[in-house]
């Protein structure tokens, strides 16, 4: 097949991505938007198949459809909490493939100087036809290509690990610390000059171990309540890995698919670190700074409450605020809140949740979750919209949520969260947290929350906690 | 089992004596939480009668009921009452017995040293100290509540006008002006009960921290034009404090203004220990509408309106109602004694850690040391300053300034401006390094840079419309389509090198996993939303 086909089938299969990106504005849209993103991908993946250059198409589509079973299985079995683990763990894979096919350029450049370009297909032909200048650039951009996808494989793995709790997720650094991180940083870059001008093996390896453990080294130092920064982080990173491997081989197809995922990381990275009023640099550095000076001392106690306590209130509220967070994913209680809400729903109450952009560990975690249990989405509020609801609610239910509803951060300047923007579920009437015991949350801070007049502690297991509550509702 | 030989602890509660008194100090309800603590309840014929509870409500939850005072007194090791004891009740007491009652030690000291020369442990409720912990059983404060409510609910009644303003075919009622004068307990109680009448409330209050209060009880706070250093409400326990003379002159010419606009004055000014200040002056009252009605709820300690006649209604001469009841919680027996008999309680449930009937008066513990004026024949009144201070003061905040349509539009076009010139310079510097690459780099390469620099504009600006609850689906969708490298695994594949193939083939396989695994489960996902 004609080249000239191969790429018109490249540009529909763009335009299709960035439809279906796109389509992703609305939950009714989406729906048919994820249809634009298979047909795309399978568009380019058949146009490349019988387009120039490739061969073994049925080792390929072998190989593909075995992908395929495992993809098919890992989808259809994974748990709605653990969709970050599954995020993480495919970034790895996007991240390791680029290593590959990064390596593959490499050799073909090697096969290319040494022998006849014609045995070794139609990108070794092509790299014949350039200048040592273009060489010279195709070398840049595959070792970038190479150090991304290294880092986001490290990383991605160290992320998933975390997440599905195989790893502590606590932030750990090795003695040096962010001074190692910056020395395999240096590294790289000597390799790439080396590189650069030699066009040997040995520095493109050194630099990929090197890659290899800033991604592991990085990952390692950040702690768990981070994680959607750097699952957005390494998100960004598999895009462009995959676009500097684009310009290696000269396929636009591959940068733009690169540019709009690793944009697409990026903001997400941007709207993370937003709602946690922090600096990009400082969430990857790793752990809060310290207090600028002494926090308030939080005064009285935290005054516990049992199910009856919190069924009397229910029943006799009329508006009802949630604020689920990570812990309720933890304690899978999402089913057990949606039949809470069936319940209020029934009995006429106006139940809303509120989600904080961070809730959770991945961007969106929430709400996937609480669509798995069947709450329709369109009583689940962004902060921004509920936020200025809470004082006409008569009952906030805190779940497994904590640095998001400290205020703290509103009242105290030198608290480590100070101008992080958070839920104001205290100005409702009543507040009652479900939460395990009395202890901080992820970053360690006393929540002022939890001690206010108006908040009762509904302590225990969230699921077991809500499973006695709900006989209770009537 | 006990101390008191082999009996178990006993509870008991004689019917109060002082004139005019409705309320006791157990309830049918306490006495069940009570004998959940391992105590034997005991009362004395009619105690509850007149605050609704029969002798026989009281034997169904397991009371014991006395014929006479002097039997409860003999029969009860903790005796539990709401006013102070009289001499009669003093005389009873006995060595080793504990009265636990609205005691005043620091008005009462005569009756404190009797009853300590009897050896009996006299427990304040009173004195329990404002903190937060010990607010279960502060006793004021749950009456300061009732008195509040009742005090509107009594000027309701003194009022000849709707309270909420109506709309009615014989024509438009005004809705009533309720002007509350000290944000305490009482006062923020009367502001929830006028404010959910429907009257229009107004609140003042010495102490500027309160105003949040106020406002989240939907009465306005009235501000002074006056600057002062703040008080630490901290450092008087809670309470205000005295003010300086200016203050109190602003304060009053504040009232002045607002005096003739107001239907309904609630005065419940107190600073613990001193007579009532004088905030409603008689001028005050004379510039008030016919009909308009002052509840003075200090009036036991004077008053704030000096026209107030205790424990008596009068009307002015210009047609204004006083009350200046000081019984306004007797006057609601009923729900003052249910509040006041879960206050002892709750001290029982502090007094007796451990549930077992035994009780432990631990002098470590500041509510019970606080609350304590006479001990194993000590008086221990006063005690020693709590560790824990009551609420502290916040930082005054400025309430927002409301913006003219001009500054408004100034702040609106120097945001445009600087949106522009952000714009601008972005716009400047991308160009200018666009342009720096191409001057260096080759053209095959610009061919491609181009093509990365528009899908990243594409990129960002598709992105920033994802709603926010679709961001999983978007990162599992973005997952699957970075899988695109697959398509440089597929042109390498055949192209003869074993080790091209074998990489090649590796990244084909990973690749088609997350193709399939990221469409499938995003897909999975996004069928979950449903709308309502």
């Amino acid at each position: 097949m004609e080249i000239g086909f191969t790429t018109a089938a490249y540009v529909v299969a763009a335009v299709l991505f960035i439809l279906s990106l796109g389509g992703l504005s609305n939950q009714e849209s989406a729906k048919r938007a994820v249809w634009y993103g298979i047909a795309g991908m399978a568009l380019a993946v058949c146009a490349t198949l019988i387009g120039p250059g490739s061969g073994f198409w049925l080792l390929s589509v072998i190989l593909i459809a075995a992908g395929g079973i495992i993809g098919y299985q890992l989808a259809t079995k994974v748990q709605m909490t653990q969709m970050p683990e599954l995020v993480a763990a495919m970034h790895s894979l996007v991240g390791l493939a680029a290593v590959f096919v990064g390596l593959i350029a490499h050799i073909q450049i090697g096969n290319v100087a040494t022998g006849d370009p014609a045995t070794f297909g139609a990108f070794a032909q092509l790299i014949a036809k350039k200048s040592a200048v273009e060489i010279n650039i195709l070398r840049v951009e595959l070792f970038l290509g190479i150090f991304i996808g290294a880092i986001t494989f490290t990383g991605s793995v160290i992320a998933y690990g975390k997440l599905a709790g195989k790893v502590d997720s606590a932030a750990k650094k090795l003695p040096g610390g962010h001074m190692l991180n910056a020395g395999a940083a240096i590294l790289s870059l000597v390799c790439l000059v080396w590189y650069f001008n030699s066009g040997a093996f040995l520095p493109l390896l050194l630099m990929t171990l090197a890659a290899l453990f800033i991604g592991y080294h990085l990952i390692m130092g950040i702690g768990g309540a981070d994680m959607p920064v750097v699952v957005s982080m390494l998100n960004s990173y598999s895009g462009w890995a995959a676009a500097a491997i684009g310009f290696s081989l000269g396929n636009d197809l591959l940068i733009v698919v690169g540019a709009l995922v690793g944009s697409s990381g990026a903001i997400l990275s941007y709207i993370m670190c937003k709602a946690m009023n922090r600096s990009f640099i400082s969430v990857i550095l790793g752990g809060f700074g310290g207090p600028a000076g002494e926090q308030m001392a939080v005064e009285g106690e935290q005054v516990a409450i049992d199910a009856d306590g919190v069924a009397t209130a229910l029943n006799e509220a009329d508006s009802v605020i949630i604020i689920p967070g990570y812990g309720m994913a933890v304690a899978q209680a999402q089913s057990a809140v949606a039949e809470l809400v069936r319940k209020l729903r029934a009995q006429g109450k106006n139940v809303r949740f509120a989600i904080h952009p961070v809730a959770g560990r991945l961007p969106g975690h929430m709400n996937v979750l609480l669509a798995e249990a069947k709450v329709p989405y369109d009583i689940v509020m962004e902060m921004d919209e509920i936020n200025d609801d809470f004082p006409d609610t008569d009952v906030a239910i805190v779940i497994g949520s904590n640095d998001i509803v400290n205020p703290a951060a509103q009242d105290d300047p030198n608290s480590p969260i100070a101008g992080m923007p958070v839920l104001e579920c205290w100005k409702a009437k009543q507040v009652f947290v479900s939460k395990r015991g009395q202890g901080t949350g992820y970053s360690g801070i006393e929540n002022p929350l939890f001690f206010k007049d108006n908040t009762r502690m509904f302590y225990g297991d969230a699921k077991a906690s809500l499973d006695t509550l709900l006989p209770k509702i009537d | 089992m006990s101390k008191y030989g082999g009996w178990s602890v006993k509870i008991g509660t004689p019917k109060e004596i002082f004139e005019g008194e409705d309320r006791v100090a157990m309830t049918p309800a306490s006495v069940k939480d009570l004998q959940k603590l391992g105590f034997d309840c005991v009362i004395e014929t009619g105690a509850g009668t007149k605050a609704g509870f029969s002798d026989q409500t009281y034997v169904d939850a397991g009371a014991e009921v006395v014929k006479t005072a002097a039997a409860l007194f003999k029969a009860a090791d903790i005796v539990a009452k709401v006013r102070p004891p009289e001499e009669t009740e003093i005389k009873r007491l006995r060595e080793g017995q504990t009265l636990i009652s609205f005691f005043y030690p620091s008005q009462n000291e005569k009756l404190m040293e009797a009853a300590n020369k009897k050896g009996a442990t006299v427990i304040a409720m009173d004195m329990v100290p404002r903190i937060s912990r010990a607010q279960k059983m502060d006793a004021l404060s749950s009456m300061a509540n009732i008195a509040g409510y009742r005090a509107v609910i009594e000027a309701g009644n003194n009022f000849g006008r709707f309270f909420t303003g109506q709309v009615t075919a014989a024509g438009k009622v005004p809705p009533a002006k309720v002007l509350v004068v000290g944000a305490g307990v009482a006062g923020l109680a009367a502001i929830g009960t006028a404010t959910s009448l429907g009257a229009i409330t107004y609140a003042f209050d010495v102490r500027p921290e309160v105003a949040e209060q106020v406002e989240s009880m939907g009465a306005e706070f009235v501000f002074l034009d006056f600057e002062e250093d703040q008080q630490d409400g901290s450092a008087t326990g809670g309470y205000a404090a005295v003010s300086s003379p200016e203050f109190a002159a602003a304060q009053l010419a504040k009232f002045r203004e607002i005096a003739p606009d107001m239907d309904i004055v609630i005065t419940t000014a107190l600073i613990p220990g001193r007579d009532a200040p004088e905030l409603w002056t008689k001028d005050m009252v004379e510039s008030m509408k016919p009909g308009s009605v002052i509840v003075d709820l200090a009036a036991e300690r004077g008053g704030n309106c000096k026209l107030t006649v205790k424990d008596e209604k009068i009307v002015t001469d210009n047609g204004v109602t006083i009350i200046g009841y000081t019984d306004f919680p007797s006057r609601m027996a009923a729900q003052s004694s249910t509040l006041y008999a879960t206050n002892i309680r709750h001290m029982m449930t502090d007094l007796t850690p451990e549930k077992d009937g035994q009780v432990n008066h631990n002098m470590e513990d500041d509510v019970i040391r606080g609350a304590t004026a006479t001990h194993k024949g000590e008086i221990t009144f006063p005690p020693p300053p709590p560790k824990v201070q009551a609420i502290a003061a916040q930082p005054r905040k400025e309430p927002p300034k409301e913006l003219t349509p001009e500054e408004k539009r100034a702040q609106e076009l120097a945001e445009f401006k600087q949106q522009t010139r952000n714009q601008v310079t972005l716009l400047v510097v991308g160009a200018v390094l666009l342009l720096a690459v191409g001057w260096v780099a080759p053209p095959s390469f610009m061919q491609h840079f181009i093509v990365f620099v528009l899908a990243v504009f594409v990129g960002f600006q598709v992105i920033w419309g994802v709603a926010h609850s679709l961001h999983t689906p978007l990162m599992a969708v973005t997952n699957a389509i970075s899988s695109i490298i697959i398509l440089g695994a597929l042109t390498q594949i055949g192209s003869g090198s074993f080790l091209v193939i074998v990489l090649a083939a590796l990244a084909v396989f990973m690749t088609g996993i997350n193709i399939f695994g990221g469409f499938l489960v995003t897909r999975r996902m996004l069928a979950m939303f449903q709308k309502s």
